[in-house]
């Protein structure tokens, strides 16, 4: 714990940090709805006595711009997040979401049901992100019943090394599927892994929504625990820490809330890791600011690249993936070098 | 209308006539150079598969392309691998000497051309362009008659298409390649160059992406939106196991009711290899596209 006595308000400090990144992102998904190559008549938006069937205008700001402005903010909080979880619960700054095989095995369902397709059409859910949650669900039950084999808790080596691994076997397997594909699939198919945002309407929103509030109150209760253990297990042991339950809701939590982003928005890269890195170069490592200001950041940051990616080429779309390395990159080396 | 769309059919009629003019003269004039027809041919794109058989050569052919489907006696014939698989191996194995691959297989020409293999490289693009390899295939299989014949069939076709059209409106016409299945979601439709944009010119309508010099064009919804397309036609492989065979799927347009096409119910699927092989069933393909674009003009 720093010294308090010469700075009499550092939770006012904090928490005003805390609620100025929180309205960022608020005014970020509020505003970006209303940006795009379009024209739009405002007054037509939202003239409640023209049928929404009808109304090219309505559905523009309803329909092609509000709900990827949300998928953007839900989906940026939460590899954000999720991304700080996994670097403190692996105690490696080059942890990702991705890490541990949940996108590898969430891209693997997805492109099993692009190329293959389905014989069974879902009127509750497409297929793609049903099958892409399955995945990734598949991924951590492996990933998870392999390091807990020996009973002696949860080894974060072997949770690596299984994940590590596990990637590289999703991804061989997902070359392969592609290269036996129909060469309109495999780009199909390469598409997806750049990540879109499109959902095109709220059900998929609102499908992730029950798993990623269970996440975050999971994540609530980490960020002293993660402290910790960051340092080191058995430090935290000494000080009261349920390690292994700390680790299994950590690494469950954070898995939970990769499969419901990638399931809404595909592997979008970047965000994971790099937002929790940029957040600590300004607030510091302190998990209590650094977890809630890395998903509040997330979301800005992806809310202000899906924008780029629907505005920049239009009216052709560009994969926000690309875009979250091309906006984020030079930003983190310019932060990284003002720093150092 | 009338007068742009005549236009446009006339144009691409004098270009391959050019075309299949020219093939004709280089032979006569290299006939007592080109002695050798080929006996033994291979060939690894399914377009210039049908155009060998359409043109007669089809007893040459010795290996097709994985993806080869028509006419249907290629089902028996040994598969050599497609655009990122060719197997070099298989190919020499059935001893050809005339192989047709793809013009970025650099690799596998240099290696069947090192093996003294003919070789003739695959040129992907419009109509007029399918209609210069159609001669090419002939000219180099001794069969430029009959290539010019059918060159000369699809233009006949390809003007009485545009007689049954012409004084119609241009629908706007959206052409979607392909898209993840029961959402709009990385939704592929045909640009402003390619055969797709040739054969929806050809039969009659106006493609939204017209003015977007690319073959193939990634949308935003709020471009699905904006462009208005009267028309919506998804075009789809045969054989591909896909929800979009099911008859929900015209569902997830309906998320974007205020397009047009979707209004109207005008979102039609089109099944069949003649709308993506850029082969002699051209004509077939575009004539299935103007009853869509046109129901009633053809009785």
């Amino acid at each position: 714990m720093k010294s308090q006595l010469g700075t009499p308000s550092p939770y006012s400090k904090r928490s005003r940090m805390l609620f100025m990144l929180a309205s960022t992102a608020l005014v970020s998904c509020v505003v970006a709805p209303f940006i795009g190559p379009t024209p739009i008549r405002w007054d037509a938006v939202f003239d409640s006595t023209q049928p929404f069937r009808e109304n090219i205008d309505a559905q523009i700001f309803f329909i092609a711009r509000l709900p990827r402005a949300l998928a953007g903010a839900l989906v940026g909080g939460a590899l954000a997040s999720a991304g700080v979880v996994l670097q403190a619960l692996l105690r490696n700054p080059l942890a990702t979401p991705f890490t541990l095989g949940v996108s590898s095995g969430a891209s693997l369902g997805a492109l099993l049901v692009i190329v293959l397709g389905t014989p069974i059409s879902l009127s509750v859910l497409p297929v793609v992100p049903l099958a892409s949650f399955i995945g990734a669900l598949s991924a951590v039950g492996i990933v998870y019943g392999l390091s807990r084999y020996r009973r002696r808790g949860l080894s974060t080596t072997v949770l690596l090394l299984a994940g590590v691994t596990l990637n590289s076997l999703f991804s061989a397997i997902i070359m392969f599927v592609q290269y036996l594909a129909e060469p309109t699939q495999t780009f199909q198919a390469v598409r997806y892994l750049m990540g879109n945002l499109n959902v095109s309407g709220y059900s998929p929103l609102l499908w992730s929504l029950p798993l990623l509030i269970v996440a975050s109150c999971a994540f609530a209760w980490l960020p002293r625990s993660l402290n910790l253990l960051s340092v080191s297990t058995e430090s935290a042991a000494i000080r009261g820490v349920d390690v292994t339950k700390t680790q299994r809701i950590a690494f469950l939590s954070a898995s939970l809330a990769t499969g419901a982003a990638v399931s809404l928005g595909g592997p979008i890269g970047f965000v994971g890791i790099i937002v929790p890195h940029m957040v600590r170069l300004m607030v510091g490592a302190d998990h209590r600011v650094v977890l809630p200001a890395s998903a509040f950041m997330g979301a800005t940051f992806l809310v202000i690249c899906d924008v780029a990616a629907r505005t920049l080429m239009s009216p052709q779309e560009l994969p926000v993936g690309v875009i979250t390395a091309m906006l984020g990159g030079p930003f983190f080396l310019w932060l990284l070098v003002r720093r150092v | 209308m009338r007068h742009q769309s005549f236009q446009i059919i006339r144009t691409l009629a004098l270009a391959t006539s050019v075309a299949a003019l020219c093939s004709q003269s280089w032979v006569t004039a290299q006939i007592g150079l080109q002695i050798q027809t080929p006996d033994r041919i291979v060939t690894i794109v399914p377009a210039v598969t049908e155009m060998l058989f359409a043109v007669g050569a089809g007893p040459q052919v010795v290996g097709v392309s994985n993806f080869a489907r028509y006419p249907p006696t290629v089902q028996r014939l040994p598969r050599v691998g497609a655009l990122l698989n060719p197997n070099i191996e298989r190919i020499l194995s059935l001893r050809p000497d005339f192989a047709i691959l793809y013009g970025s297989q650099t690799d596998a020409i240099a290696q069947l051309t090192g093996a003294g293999i003919e070789v003739l490289t695959y040129r992907h693009g419009g109509i007029t362009d399918a209609m210069e390899v159609l001669g090419e295939i002939g000219r180099r299989t001794d069969r430029a008659f009959e290539a010019n014949q059918i060159v000369t069939n699809i233009q006949a076709e390809l003007l009485a298409i545009a007689d049954h059209v012409s004084g119609q409106a241009r629908p706007r016409v959206l052409l979607v390649v392909g898209r993840e299945p029961d959402t709009i979601r990385n939704l592929y439709a045909s640009g402003g160059i390619g055969f797709l944009n040739d054969m929806i010119v050809a039969a009659g309508g106006e493609n939204v992406f017209g003015n977007i010099l690319k073959e193939a064009v990634q949308p935003t919804a709020e471009a699905l939106l904006a462009l208005q397309p009267e028309v919506i036609v998804e075009i789809q492989a045969e054989g591909m196991m896909s929800v979009r065979q099911s008859p929900y799927h015209q569902n997830p347009w309906q998320a974007l009711s205020a397009i047009p096409a979707v209004r109207t119910g005008r979102v039609h699927l089109l099944t069949g290899n003649d709308l993506i092989v850029p082969g002699p069933r051209l004509a077939a393909g575009t004539e299935k596209l103007a009853r869509i674009l046109h129901p009633g003009t053809f009785e």
